[in-house]
């Protein structure tokens, strides 16, 4: 398939608004006649189903959790990005596409990512006459920080509550839709299917949670916001139930999956505690500001933090990042930290962890400041750890956080079928290989709020469209086969449980397509998933019956999506033959240890294709043509 | 210090809205003191289902005590023994070996038993739909630097705007009062200039909109202070009743 991306011609800074003025406009009388499905509501479906409520459409908006202001999106703690310049630090829209270009090292296309700067700051306007309380300064202004591997002071925050507080933001202007009449709201609900008839996406098919009804549901357009992929791992920070169903089952429809293997490993997470985990605690790396990473100098160390004198202490990214030091980008700082693990440094009882030290910053500034700006993390990590992080380091290690791969998408969301846009991180377009801190909040809205309500606009101009009911066949034909589906995971009554799988790839994943990887390791990874996915259909056991509501059967659903995608996975990072972000193959890397690029092979996005179950996916490739920044080693000396 | 502990746990289980529910025990072998108790429900769960019994239904999603999905009553306090805590953040040495817990949803007139644990609070959000919200579209918003609120307002407006929407608050409340949640929005939104061209009419809806859909009255028992997980405070409550008042009187 040629893969599209529509860039708009002209200079960088103008594409946007050039695109803009060339998308045909909906007569304001004409967006009533016309339906749009949203599924998810975190920031980008939630901005997305207010914004496009707002413009007379009619939209229906859907989601997993009992309401729409559960999304995943509120867990976010750390900020928001925007290049406001507020602190006179010399940020720009061309710094922040900069940082953010060379951040997902050289593999994110340069227009989307300018556009992404340019809208940052209208996102943070919006926010604020939404009501979202942002941190301020004495003098009433917004107040910022820099964060994880920026030099400048650009992220917006609410105390470590930001994504909770935009998602309210999104949530209660997605609300004044619902009561507006405009926004039908759906939650409870997964989709299983997309519609695809002649040739448009054009509805889908869900499952509604509480009744186990399998339902259809028509429109002019489609949106996926159903957020990232994280929870293959099993063990990520992600809620429970976020998961790749949606997008997979696009996929399956034929629209391309890029850059799968683009997963971000966060270096600031509770270390793991026992078997029976069920996830990952992160805390905001917007620590790093303040806290020091050390470990000490000899390997096995058993003695208390405390005990550990000044100069038997390693900081080690101090030590061997200068410029940057404790502020190095995620991969860079999570690879560091394994590789002190590795050669046994690592410190508290399983050896798997580091420590993020306040004692310093606490002198420095006294306690109330740190408590100001941090104490609602220490008090979540003095919860789950029982220890004081006043008094003592905390412990940290990385884990999965975040994908940056998703679902391929044009300039204008779009993906490879017509009429099916993707917003959020649920898409794969604007973080390369590898996501800077503060930047996934200001991507979901900006697809949300600003890009989709112009770009959907041109699509539905664009095409005259028959209107379509969920009588057409391509409905029934999708819900047969989710009704068999559902029926055959009831039908097994194997001996294994849907976590004990979920548990059994998350390990496989870790351990051979995580933070490092390498060539035996991944093709051993395909076997071992393989041979899973097998036993999966033979031996899981899913209790209780299809008709009400039923946790393991929507968890089998997700699981078994999770077991063919895994191997996608593993067949995109086999095929990427160099290290970028935060795909690290161990045969590729500089002297130092950094990840080592080739550009002259591998500058291109990868977007996968669906050819059936079990068939090799076909691979297709979009270049990636950089002429406004030169691609350079990354480095953080 | 981990330590292990075996607890008996009596749990609400009901089929589905229209069914009669009862409790039922299960035993819990080797709990570390170091899981959560969500971990603890999954491992129960994890045996039911091996030996083909339905596990038990619970809402949870970040457990990280942030999206507010979470939430039982256990030994009769919403989300537990611990203050200022959820459910998914309650970690089991909080409990003792051989302790019996006894686990239910919450309860309230605005809220049917959906199966086990897993309740409706559908009536929440038809609450922050009749006004919590500021009335913007999309675009055009000014600067925003242009209006400066002062750091002690932002502050406050975010100690409201930490309600989680759990509802704990309601379950709480010997009334089945939804006043905390209700006046929170009501008082994040009037605390700032941006929210306050609309804070009499909002108020009045939203407090309409709340008797309408079977919550009780406030009579002070603070109850809901007291489980709110995030702590919120019932000075919300008192702000909420001033706005209410000041449209009554004007309308
Ligand atoms: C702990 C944590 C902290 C973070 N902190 C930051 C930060 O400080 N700054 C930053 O920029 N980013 C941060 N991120 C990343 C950021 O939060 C996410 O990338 C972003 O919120 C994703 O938003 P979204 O709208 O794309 O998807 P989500 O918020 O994940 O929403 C997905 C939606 O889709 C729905 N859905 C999914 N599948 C289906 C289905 N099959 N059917 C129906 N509905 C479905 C869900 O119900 C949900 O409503 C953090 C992430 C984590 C895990
Ligand atoms: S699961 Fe999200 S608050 Fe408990």
């Amino acid at each position: 398939m040629r893969l599209d991306a529509k860039i708009p011609a002209g200079p960088l800074a103008e594409k946007w608004d050039r695109h803009r003025f060339e998308l045909k406009l909906v007569n304001p009388a004409n967006k009533r006649k016309f339906e749009i499905i949203v599924v998810g509501t975190g920031l980008a479906g939630g901005s997305a189903s207010a914004s496009l409520a707002e413009l007379g459409y009619n939209v229906k908006t859907f989601c997993i959790q009992d309401s729409p202001r559960r999304a995943h999106s509120i867990a976010a703690q750390g900020g928001i990005n925007a290049s406001k310049n507020y602190q006179n630090d010399g940020d720009s829209d061309w710094r922040l596409f900069y940082d953010t270009v060379k951040g997902g090292d050289f593999r994110a296309r340069e227009a989307n990512v300018y556009r992404l700067a340019q809208l940052s700051g209208n996102i943070i306007d919006q926010c604020v006459a939404q009501g979202v309380p942002f941190a301020r300064e004495y003098g009433g202004q917004l107040a910022n920080r820099s964060f994880g591997g920026a030099q400048v002071s650009r992220t917006f925050y609410a105390r470590g509550q930001t994504g909770q507080q935009l998602l309210l933001g999104a949530y209660s202007a997605l609300s004044r839709q619902v009561a507006a009449g405009k926004v039908t709201m759906y939650p409870r609900r997964e989709m299983l299917d997309v519609v695809v008839a002649d040739g448009q996406a054009r509805g889908i098919i869900v499952r509604n949670l509480v009744t186990g009804e399998i339902e259809k549901y028509a429109a002019d357009a489609v949106i996926l916001a159903s957020g990232g992929y994280a929870n293959v791992f099993f063990l990520s920070t992600n809620a429970m139930a976020s998961n790749v169903t949606a997008a997979y089952r696009a996929y399956k429809k034929g629209a391309c999956f890029a850059n799968p293997c683009f997963t971000q490993i966060h270096p600031t997470c509770i270390p793991v505690h026992g078997t029976y985990q069920s996830k990952l605690t992160l805390m905001s790396e917007s620590l790093r500001n303040d806290g020091r990473v050390w470990v000490p100098k000899k390997p096995g160390d058993k003695r208390s933090p405390s005990q550990i004198p000044e100069s038997e202490r390693d900081y080690y990214l101090e030590n061997k990042y200068p410029s940057f030091g404790n502020l190095v980008p995620r991969d860079v700082a999570s690879r560091n930290a394994k590789e002190q693990c590795d050669i046994g440094k690592g410190v508290g009882e399983t050896g798997l962890a580091v420590y993020l030290d306040f004692a310093d910053a606490i002198k420095r500034d006294g306690k109330e400041v740190i408590a100001k700006k941090y104490g609602n993390l220490f008090q979540m990590y003095e919860k789950i750890t029982a220890d004081n992080p006043y008094e003592t380091p905390m412990m940290i290690y990385p884990a999965v956080h975040y994908t940056m791969g998703g679902l391929w998408v044009d300039y204008n969301l779009m993906s490879t079928i017509d009429g099916l846009f993707v917003l959020g991180e649920a898409n794969f377009s604007d973080h390369g290989a590898n996501r800077l801190g503060a930047s996934a909040l200001m991507q979901g809205l900006a697809d949300g709020y600003f890009i989709i309500p112009y770009t959907i606009g041109g699509y539905l101009a664009g095409n005259a469209k028959k209107k379509v009911t969920t009588e057409h066949p391509a409905f029934n034909e999708s819900l047969a086969q989710i009704d068999s589906q559902v029926k055959r995971l009831l039908s097994i009554k194997g001996k294994r449980t849907v976590d004990d799988f979920h548990r059994q790839l998350g390990n496989i994943m870790w351990e051979y397509c995580g933070m490092s990887r390498n060539d035996a390791g991944l093709e051993k990874a395909r076997e071992l998933i393989r041979s899973l996915r097998g036993e999966f259909w033979e031996n899981v056991i899913v209790p209780g019956s299809g008709s009400d509501f039923n946790q393991s059967l929507e968890r089998a659903g997700r699981v078994a999506d999770f077991l063919e995608f895994g191997e996608l996975m593993v067949i995109d990072a086999l095929s990427r033959r160099e290290s970028c972000g935060g795909h690290f193959n161990e045969g590729y890397q500089t002297e130092d240890n950094e990840a080592m690029r080739d550009d002259e092979n591998f500058c291109h996005v990868s977007a996968w294709e669906y050819t059936g179950y079990e068939k090799e996916p076909l691979l297709n490739r979009e270049p990636l043509v950089f002429e406004n920044v030169k691609l350079t080693q990354r480095s953080y000396k | 210090m981990t330590k292990t502990l075996n607890l008996t746990l009596k749990v609400w289980r009901q089929k589905g809205q229209n069914s009669k529910g009862s409790f039922e025990t299960y035993n819990a072998k080797g709990i570390s003191s170091d899981m959560s108790f969500l971990e603890m429900i999954d491992v129960i769960n994890e045996q039911l289902t091996i030996d083909g019994i339905e596990p038990i239904a619970f809402d949870h999603d970040c457990r990280e005590g942030i999206c507010g999905m979470c939430g039982t009553v256990v030994n009769g306090r919403p989300h537990g023994p611990e203050k200022g805590t959820t459910l998914c953040q309650l970690h089991m040495r909080h409990f003792s070996d051989g302790d019996t817990i006894v686990v239910e949803p919450w309860r309230s007139r605005a809220f049917k038993v959906i199966k086990d644990l897993v309740v409706d609070r559908s009536a929440l959000d038809k609450i922050i739909q009749a006004g919590g919200y500021i009335s913007v579209n999309t675009g055009g918003a000014p600067d925003a630097n242009a209006i400066l609120v002062s750091q002690e307002t932002a502050e406050k407006a975010m100690d409201a705007a930490a309600c989680i929407g759990c509802g704990a608050c309601v379950a709480a409340c010997p009334n089945a009062s939804a006043m905390l949640f209700t006046s929170a929005k009501i008082s994040q939104l009037a605390l700032l200039p941006q929210g306050k061209p609309e804070a009499a009419k909002r108020a009045m809806e939203m407090v309409r909109t709340m008797d309408g859909l079977g919550f009780g009255n406030c009579t002070n028992e603070r109850e809901c202070e007291a489980e709110c997980p995030k702590e919120i405070s019932i000075v919300n409550i008192a702000r909420m009743n001033r706005e209410f008042f000041k449209a009554a009187f004007l309308s």
